[in-house]
């Protein structure tokens, strides 16, 4: 009797252990294939935002190059439009989290905002600095180019003296360059990545456990959907979380009316994804949208991704009323910038709530037992 | 019928079962606490956060910083001298405080069988489980005893029986039996096991689990009851138990219902068990077999029984108070913890705190982040006493930050077993006016549906 029940236990619990490291399984016809979703966010999106993206980082390096060698008016705005394009670029890559640019902690090198002005000025006339430095994140990336190319003079000419008569002007040419080479040389390690080793990783790594690329890949889209397009971009300028309005923290601070545009890339990069829409393509493939549209069709309910998609048009419909410089937005009409604020937080509960409950994804970090 | 209950308490049987069941129930608690520790759980759960959810009228129970720690300990060794029946009474006594101390100190971490475990730490400490086969009846053959009055054993029947029984009933709802969820939500995210993965998307599937389940959780104690089908209900228990643990993140629970249930089996396969430790550690299992019974003092025994009625009694009323509750239970809550509704549902919410201060009128969103876990922040956005609990929270400390009029509101949403999120919370209702009490919580926004059953 014993025995017997010896072995039932342990042939069960050995089918346990042998699913643990059972990964790449492919899925059976009728049910939904997270593999075929994995494979179209990698080869369709991610990699190609970020390849696109490299080549505007190294625009901007180059462009930096050019504006050293000779400090004009006339190269200092063809900077400005490298910058702009790069960082318009960078919104097409900010939620993809995963790999490689968690590890290195890629995006909090690239875009923690606003920008310490007084550490960079710092740095720049004590020319000593690591930009490697954890501590150094808001030292660099597109907010410091931000301020040392929009930031240091009123007028063009004035910012212009930084680079030539100012008696650091090597410094400065010396910093603003580390800067954009350092967004080029840390993007490149992001893509390289992607293309050489993690791409076969992540779209094998189908496991439904927490550890699966949909969970951890699906965590980072909502937690950068909530904390950094939501709070970051919107409520953290309107003061939502502190009550009074907070210009001075607004996504590109000194540029001119560069906010907006960047805010609403980031949101059409959010809810391209959730519709598995190619990037710079008309194609699409399948994502959050098709995942739920099938799981809906086994539970029924309601049309959670038509749901999304609504709401993100009202997002966008509301938030064409805003200033292109939000900082301004926040100064003249705050109501607005709370309203648009709102608006995002619907789809932070379809998101968070709605969603990961019907893909049955638990929330980071939280691995203790049920009942 | 009177006599009929006095002679049932009177009987007396072999003691093997319950020293059986005392040294799998030892082990297994020493397995539970020191894989606690080794998953890094003590410091997340008990030391890292700054704030703890706390059980109404316990809020005195906290964790102690890193003397966390040292509890566990005490937690642990005492399970292995329950193992060992060691210092029987001191050891029980120590496992049940140092227990239900920690499950007391974050609610958060509230599981059904935790709780189990501390109701039934608490009636082991009144059971003679180490009269036989124990360190205690080894070194003192005064306190060795082969067997023991019956009902001792029973006891320890009746408590698995009710929660299995309770569970069962639990599950006579209209979305567990006609909608088939959460199961429906749960187990097509299993499609990476082999061999079920498939069939785990399929819709009968769904159904058939619930409705199993459900028949499962009322018959098993019965069929572990009747010796004809005991065998059969073992198989089931494992069977079941096994599957829960292969579907989802269940911890240790299901080897300690698998191993508790052998109490129900006749002596003689306690005896072999027993059999096959002594040969593995070597000693003579003869030596505890004195063929003497152990009795209490008559009035002990008096007291204790009618203790322990009492004890039943409360256990089997409790989980019927939500009756006392208008409402929705699934959405309320009022009522359910300590009540065996185990996997039931599929809950999660969103809770946005807002502060005002009415002084300038003023408000600003809270970003739970800076104050909770992120399994705080889960559990806490979709269960009203937590929401209160940390409405308080927030105001008394914006009220040392400077805000003197300060006003609490949420604006939360939850999802219930599939349906589309819904406001939960009165957005309108400042929560500092409110307190936690047993009354119903006239803050929570009514269910728009409605659940059938029991």
């Amino acid at each position: 009797m014993f025995k017997k029940l010896g072995i039932i236990f342990f042939v069960v619990v050995g089918v346990v252990s042998c699913n643990s490291d059972d990964g790449g399984k492919e899925s059976p016809e009728g049910s939904f294939d997270r593999g075929a979703m994995l494979v179209n966010w990698a080869d369709n999106i991610i990699i190609p935002s970020y390849e696109a993206f490299a080549e505007t980082t190294e625009d901007l390096k180059n462009s930096v190059a050019v504006f050293n060698g000779d400090p004009s008016a006339e190269n200092l705005e063809s900077l400005r439009d490298a910058y702009e394009e790069a960082y318009l670029a960078y919104q097409t890559v900010a939620p993809f989290r995963i790999g490689k640019a968690e590890s290195t902690n890629y995006h909090r090198f690239l875009n923690i905002y606003p920008a310490s002005a007084a550490t960079i000025q710092n740095n720049i006339e004590s020319n000593s600095y690591n930009l490697e430095l954890p501590s150094s994140v808001d030292e660099q990336g597109f907010p410091a180019v931000d301020f040392l190319i929009n930031g240091l003079g009123a007028t063009d000419a004035a910012t212009v003296e930084f680079y030539t008569s100012n008696g650091n002007a090597a410094v400065y040419q010396q910093y603003l360059l580390d800067v954009a080479t350092r967004i080029d040389a840390l993007t490149d390690v992001v893509l390289n990545d992607w293309k050489t080793s993690y791409r076969d990783v992540f779209v094998n790594n189908t496991s439904s456990s927490s550890t699966g690329a949909v969970d951890i890949f699906t965590n980072d889209y909502i937690m950068y959907y909530e904390m950094l397009l939501r709070s970051g971009k919107i409520g953290i300028p309107a003061g939502a979380f502190i009550g009074n309005p907070a210009p001075e923290t607004a996504e590109a601070y000194y540029s001119d009316g560069l906010s907006k545009e960047l805010y609403l890339k980031a949101l059409t990069t959010v809810q391209d994804f959730f519709n598995g829409k190619h990037f710079n393509g008309s194609g699409s493939g399948p994502s959050y949208k098709q995942y739920l549209d099938y799981l809906n069709t086994v539970k029924g309910g309601a049309d959670l991704s038509a749901l999304i998609n609504e709401q993100f048009e009202n997002i966008r419909e509301l938030s064409s009323g805003l200033d292109p410089d939000l900082a301004e937005q926040v100064r003249t009409n705050n109501t607005l910038m709370l309203q648009v604020f709102d608006a995002l937080q619907k789809n932070v509960v379809l998101l968070k709530i709605d969603m990961l409950q019907a893909l049955d994804i638990s929330i980071d970090y939280v691995d203790s037992d049920g009942d | 019928m009177n006599n009929l209950i006095s002679n049932y308490f009177r009987k007396d049987s072999e003691a093997a079962p319950l020293a059986v069941f005392r040294i799998f129930f030892g082990i297994m608690m020493f397995g539970s606490i020191l894989r606690f520790w080794l998953n890094g759980w003590i410091e997340k759960l008990y030391i890292a956060p700054d704030f703890f959810f706390s059980y109404y009228g316990f809020e005195w129970v906290k964790p102690l910083g890193n003397f966390t720690y040292i509890l566990f300990l005490l937690c642990g060794i005492s399970a292995l001298m329950i193992a060992f029946g060691y210092k029987y009474r001191l050891a029980t006594i120590t496992f049940f405080l140092s227990f239900t101390y920690i499950e007391l100190m974050d609610k958060t971490t509230y599981l059904n069988h935790y709780y189990f475990i501390s109701i039934l730490g608490f009636l082991l400490i009144f059971l003679p489980a180490s009269s036989y086969f124990s360190v205690d009846a080894y070194r003192d053959p005064k306190k060795a005893f082969q067997r023991v009055p019956s009902w001792c054993i029973d006891s320890i029947k009746l408590l698995l029986a009710m929660v299995y029984f309770y569970a069962g009933l639990a599950k006579i709802n209209s979305d567990w039996l006609f909608r088939a969820m959460p199961l429906k939500i749960w187990l097509p995210s299993n499609y990476d096991l082999p061999l079920l993965g498939d069939l785990l998307q399929q819709e009968w599937v769904h159904y058939f689990f619930s409705w199993t389940g459900m028949i499962y959780d009322l018959a098993i104690p019965f069929l572990l009851f009747f010796r004809k089908t005991r065998r059969l209900a073992f198989v089931l228990v494992v069977v079941f138990h096994v599957l829960t643990r292969i579907l989802f993140p269940i911890g240790m629970f299901p080897y300690i219902m698998i191993v508790s249930a052998l109490i129900f089996f006749d002596t003689g396969l306690h005896h072999k068990i027993l059999q096959k430790i002594s040969s593995l550690i070597k000693i003579s299992k003869s030596r505890f077999d004195n063929a003497k019974t152990f009795h209490y003092l008559p009035k002990k025994r008096k007291i204790l029984l009618s203790f322990l009625s009492l004890f039943f009694l409360i256990q089997f009323l409790f989980p019927w108070r939500y009756l006392l509750y208008p409402g929705e239970l699934f959405w309320t809550e009022e009522g359910f913890r300590f009540s065996w509704r185990v996997m039931l549902m599929e809950k999660a919410g969103y809770a946005q705190f807002r502060i005002v201060d009415r002084e300038n009128g003023k408000s600003f969103y809270v970003n739970n982040g800076n104050f909770l876990t992120p399994f705080q922040e889960k559990q806490m956005s979709f269960q009203p006493d937590f929401i209160l609990q940390y409405a308080h929270f927030l105001g008394d400390h914006y009220r040392k930050k400077g805000i003197e009029q300060v006003e609490v509101y949420v604006d939360s949403h939850v999802a219930l077993n599939g349906r589309k999120s819904t406001p939960f919370i009165n957005p309108r209702v400042n929560l500092l006016e409110h307190q936690d009490t047993f009354r119903q919580k006239t803050f929570i926004l009514p269910f728009n549906d409605t659940i059938k059953g029991l």
